[in-house]
């Protein structure tokens, strides 16, 4: 049987930069559809997951995701979560997914205070998301990390809930999977690299998984399964509702 | 106007009496301050080339694969299945020597208006970066900005930049340079050129308001020798913002390719005045411009400043009378200024208007055509010898532990890795990236096409102090020789030629010397020049850099899979050096670090012996013979080695998740090797010593390795290339032997170390 494709969102702000590899991404999956969503538009066009990609978004001039949250398009993203929409922020978007308050915690500037481009491991800590649920849990993933402002951070008591909630996605680890000294690359609390809501269906990550689906580039594809999670969801989700 | 364009003015401005005269029987009198300083501008070495356009002549600059060389905003190379690449480089030295982070910030913007100007989406952008010694304070500081203002900007537009060279020489050290190169793919149906045409076309300009930022930065700044004022010349330098760069990338190329502009110039050195003057001379047309039309960021300038400005981020297009409405609704959607300041016209004039008034009316051809041409009578420098250096015992002590001489070279600033620079440019958005920065080249795929493109950059400015001719053919041969060990055909050359005071007899020698040696490499290697710049007056207090000039190279593939890296992939491999074996001391790093010495005459690369390394070594990677292939440069074949064996290790800051598992780019682990040198004598000629076999330098080797089952098939692709089986891949240490006798062995965990230690020298 051949399904209608998983159609899929990616939102254009000014200054996002990494908007045409997210859609170059889906479109390595077959049976998925890719539009872009302009930042002054109010609607979603009928998609089934919205993806914030990285990048600039206003240059960055003000704090990360600061302006980018105010779009237009924003009011939909929130309507859209709210609903129990997938959505995901890679990088600048996981910063306005913070700043627009759905995703808890902030993202401050690096700890060795530069732009960090770097290959980091990445340990699946719950497969227990829509984002997730295709990896092994401890799973250990070798994505690249493009950032200034990654390091996360979130006052204790919240940390205690989404500890308790299982909201810590992924961390920094060593290559064996373990939080180690050098494993992390901007300093963040706990060595977070991936939150989501409550909810489970809003997911933010500092690392970029667009650029880890080919095998044969240097990104490798070790984030394919994030995408492939999505996708499987969104098929059940519809299933259900049929 | 209160100001007068008197000689005075002219001297003051850059010009001299000479020219001066020139422009008022052009002008048929005195001519208006505007006209004089637009004079100033496009006469200026930076915008006129008046020294070099006499010798740059001899360069090949045309072939099957090119569409178009030198003369527009950037070279075009075809490179198949209907894609073509742009590519360009270009200096922003002054600007970054006067401030860094700025000055090296918009050149990067520069060079990719460049790019996206003629409709190619910017692909890749790397820098080939120069300063003094990290042991002065000031080094560091310089090489932390302009590395910070390369990251900044570039990373900000979402271009990769995948490396580059830096090289630290206390020539450099009152002016660094900053050569930034970009490139661009682009359908071979969708170029367009910098020619205004269409009698009464609107001329508009689009992007930011024009401030007082960079007024004269072309004169004043890239034209001029360095002395005591040089702080006072910190306004000269524009200020960046990749923002707004980022949003007119993405504009102009929507314009170009729904076929909604005539013509399209980016504003660079000169602004207004350069944009203009060059579309309307190309064109044959003339150019009426509304000075106070263009929206300011400063409501009190005056007409000649705004036509000088160098404010970045704006770019100058002709637009039909029936497609403006569509611009503005592109520029709009963007949130850009577009704004009608004048039109196309049949006068062949350049009229500058402001507020109804003419103030500027200057034969646009003229303008272009008749710039002075200078020819320095050439003189060869007094230190250039003939001869190499004798190594001698006493002139060049043997050194007792040729270990800890290894490991020293690989800590040595120019040969170290230069990790902490490129982790900070993301070097794999657009999703293209096959080579990551930290081997011999830069790779990219195609998308949608089995087709892959290379990038390298070259220059050894030591070697083209010691001998410029040699030293400058060497940077052409080795920038090929680089993208062959990545297994792609070199095609192409853009070029940055950085110099000293031309006026001067001997650096116009090292000027023309240095040209002949591109040429004759060029030539040979079937790569044609298609783009460049030339950068003189690098020069502080009268002492003038080394000669430099960088070499970027691009390379093709037709099946871009095929690409190999630096890296020792598996125990057991055998290493074999291909090319001829030699080592010189002269202009070696090691000649540098171990003696503190740069002197003799480099050697002269066979180009013949060069042309055939690389057709071979390219043949067996498009065979899939090798596993690895990396160039013997700086520090000899040891330090080749130790970077083949490093290389295995290198994940990019993390280890891999399964060390086992072989991934595109690099391997998961440390691999050593066994290697046996031979006979010191010969491979190091008379004298005979085992450092100069190891660390002495020489072009047109390679080191590669290859499985032990495919040496038979190998021997046969390489014919009667001289090659020589060193040893193997093996264990984690490196050992090499002289004869069987042991030189040193070294655990690669300990080369590793010295080889990342760049970080601890700018702590």
């Amino acid at each position: 049987m051949s399904a209608a494709p998983v159609r899929f969102g990616v939102v254009v702000f000014p200054g996002s930069n990494c908007d045409a590899d997210a859609c170059h991404a889906l479109s390595t999956f077959p049976g998925t559809s890719a539009q872009y969503l302009w930042h002054k538009d109010t609607d979603l066009k009928g998609v089934q997951a919205v993806i914030l990609p990285g990048g600039f978004s206003y240059g960055d001039y003000l704090r990360c995701g600061a302006i980018a949250r105010f779009s237009p398009i924003m009011q939909a993203v929130i309507d859209f979560a709210a609903s129990g929409g997938l959505v995901m922020g890679i990088c600048n978007g996981f910063q306005t997914l913070v700043e627009a308050g759905l995703l808890p915690g902030g993202l401050i500037r690096n700890t060795g205070l530069k732009f960090v481009c770097r290959y980091v491991n990445l340990r699946v800590e719950t497969t227990d998301t829509p984002f997730t649920s295709a990896y092994a849990a401890g799973e250990v993933l070798r994505i690249v990390v493009k950032h200034n402002e990654g390091n996360y951070t979130v006052d204790p008591e919240t940390l205690a809930r989404m500890q308790a909630a299982d909201q810590i996605v992924l961390r920094y680890a060593d290559a064996a999977g373990e939080q180690a000294e050098g494993a992390n690359p901007n300093g963040a609390l706990d060595d977070i690299a991936g939150v989501c809501n409550e909810a489970r269906n809003v997911f933010g990550m500092m690392p970029h998984p667009e650029n880890s689906v080919e095998a044969h580039l240097a990104g490798g594809a070790d984030g394919r399964k994030l995408f492939q999670s999505m996708i499987d969801t969104v098929l059940r989700t519809a299933e259900v509702a049929s | 106007m209160s100001r007068r364009a008197t000689v005075e003015a002219a001297v003051k401005l850059g010009l001299t009496a000479d020219e001066y005269a020139h422009i008022c029987a052009i002008q048929g009198g005195e001519p208006t301050y505007v006209e004089l300083a637009i004079y100033s501008l496009m006469w200026s070495e930076h915008c006129s080339y008046k020294h070099s356009r006499p010798v740059l002549g001899r360069f090949p600059t045309s072939g099957p694969r090119i569409l178009q060389g030198p003369g527009e905003n950037a070279g075009i190379i075809d490179v198949g299945d209907g894609w073509a690449v742009a590519m360009k480089v270009e200096s922003h030295n002054h600007p970054s020597a006067v401030e860094p982070f700025q000055g090296a910030a918009t050149g990067v913007g520069g060079i990719v208006r460049d790019i996206f100007t003629m409709g190619a989406r910017p692909c890749v952008s790397m820098d080939s970066l120069r300063f003094g010694e990290l042991t002065e304070p000031r080094q560091r500081f310089l090489l932390d900005g302009v590395v910070g203002g390369i990251a900044h900007y570039g990373n900000c537009l979402g271009i990769p930049t995948i490396g580059g060279e830096i090289y630290f020489e206390p020539s450099y050290e009152g002016n660094c340079l900053v050569n930034a190169m970009s490139a661009g793919m682009i359908r071979t149906d969708n170029i367009v050129r910098a020619i205004a045409s269409g009698i009464g076309n609107h001329v508009v300009l689009i992007g930011s308001k024009t401030g007082r930022d960079g007024i004269g930065g072309a004169s004043v700044l890239a034209s001029q020798e360095f002395d005591e004022t040089l702080e006072e010349k910190r306004p000269s330098v524009q200020v960046g913002d990749p923002f707004t760069e980022k949003k007119l990338i993405e504009a102009c190329l929507e314009l170009i390719h729904r076929h909604l502009v005539v013509s399209m110039q980016d504003l660079g050195a000169a602004g207004l005045t350069s944009s203009s003057s060059e579309m309307s001379s190309k064109g044959h047309v003339g150019l009426d411009i509304h000075a106070d039309r263009v929206p300011l960021r400063e409501a009190d300038m005056e007409p000649w400043e705004i036509m000088i400005s160098e404010s970045q981020e704006r770019m100058l297009a002709i637009v039909t009378a029936e497609q403006i409405a569509d611009v503005r609704e592109v520029c709009e959607r963007w949130d850009l200024d577009c704004t009608v300041i004048g039109a196309v016209t049949d006068s062949k004039m350049l009229r500058i208007w402001w507020h109804g008034e003419r103030v500027a009316n200057i034969p646009a051809r003229r303008l272009a055509d008749e710039s002075p041409v200078i020819r320095t009578p050439s003189v060869k420098p007094g230190y250039i010898v003939d001869e190499p250096v004798a190594v001698d015992d006493t002139g060049y002590p043997r050194p007792s532990d040729l270990g800890a001489a290894l490991t020293q070279l690989l800590a040595a600033p120019n040969i170290a890795s230069k990790r902490w620079a490129w982790e900070q440019y993301d070097y794999i958005v657009q999703a293209n990236t096959v080579q990551i920065p930290g081997s011999d080249a830069a790779v990219l795929r195609i998308k949608d096409s089995q087709r892959g493109i290379a990038f390298s950059n070259d220059c050894n400015g030591r070697h083209c102090y010691l001998d410029p001719y040699r030293g400058a053919k060497a940077a052409v041969a080795e920038a090929a020789r680089n993208l062959a060990c990545a297994g792609a055909l070199p095609v192409a050359v853009t070029d940055c030629l950085n110099f000293g005071n031309p006026e001067k007899g001997e650096i116009y020698w090292q000027f023309e010397q240095a040209v002949e040696g591109i040429a004759q490499a060029c030539e040979a290697l079937d790569t044609p020049v298609v783009s460049g710049n030339v950068s003189f007056y690098n020069e502080s207090f009268g002492q003038a850099i080394y000669p430099t000039p960088m070499i970027g190279m691009l390379g093709v593939y037709d099946d871009v899979s095929v690409h190999i890296d630096d890296a020792f992939k598996d125990e057991g491999d055998v290493i074999v050096l291909l090319g001829a074996e030699a080592g010189w001391m002269d202009g070696s790093e090691y000649q540098k670090v171990a003696y503190g010495k740069v002197e003799g005459r480099v050697p002269d690369v066979d180009l013949q012996l060069e042309v055939e390394l690389q057709h071979k070594l390219r043949a067996a990677i498009e065979a899939r013979l090798l596993k690895s292939a990396h160039d013997c440069a700086e520090g000899g074949l040891a330090v080749a080695l130790a970077e083949c064996c490093i290389a295995g290790g290198s994940t990019g800051g993390a280890q891999f998740a399964d060390p086992e598992a072989p991934r595109s780019g690099r391997h998961g682990r440390w691999l050593g090797a066994d290697v046996d040198l031979g006979s010191a004598a010969a491979v190091a000629g008379a004298a005979g010593r085992p450092d100069l076999a190891l660390f002495g330098e020489a072009p047109t080797r390679v080191v590669v390795s290859v499985a032990p089952e495919l040496l038979g098939p190998l021997d046969e692709a390489l014919g009667g290339l001289p090659r020589r089986v060193l040893g193997r891949v093996t264990g984690a240490n490196l050992r090499c032997t002289m004869e069987g006798k042991e030189l040193f062995t070294v655990a690669v965990g300990e080369l590793h170390s010295a080889y990342e230690s760049l970080p601890q020298r700018l702590a």
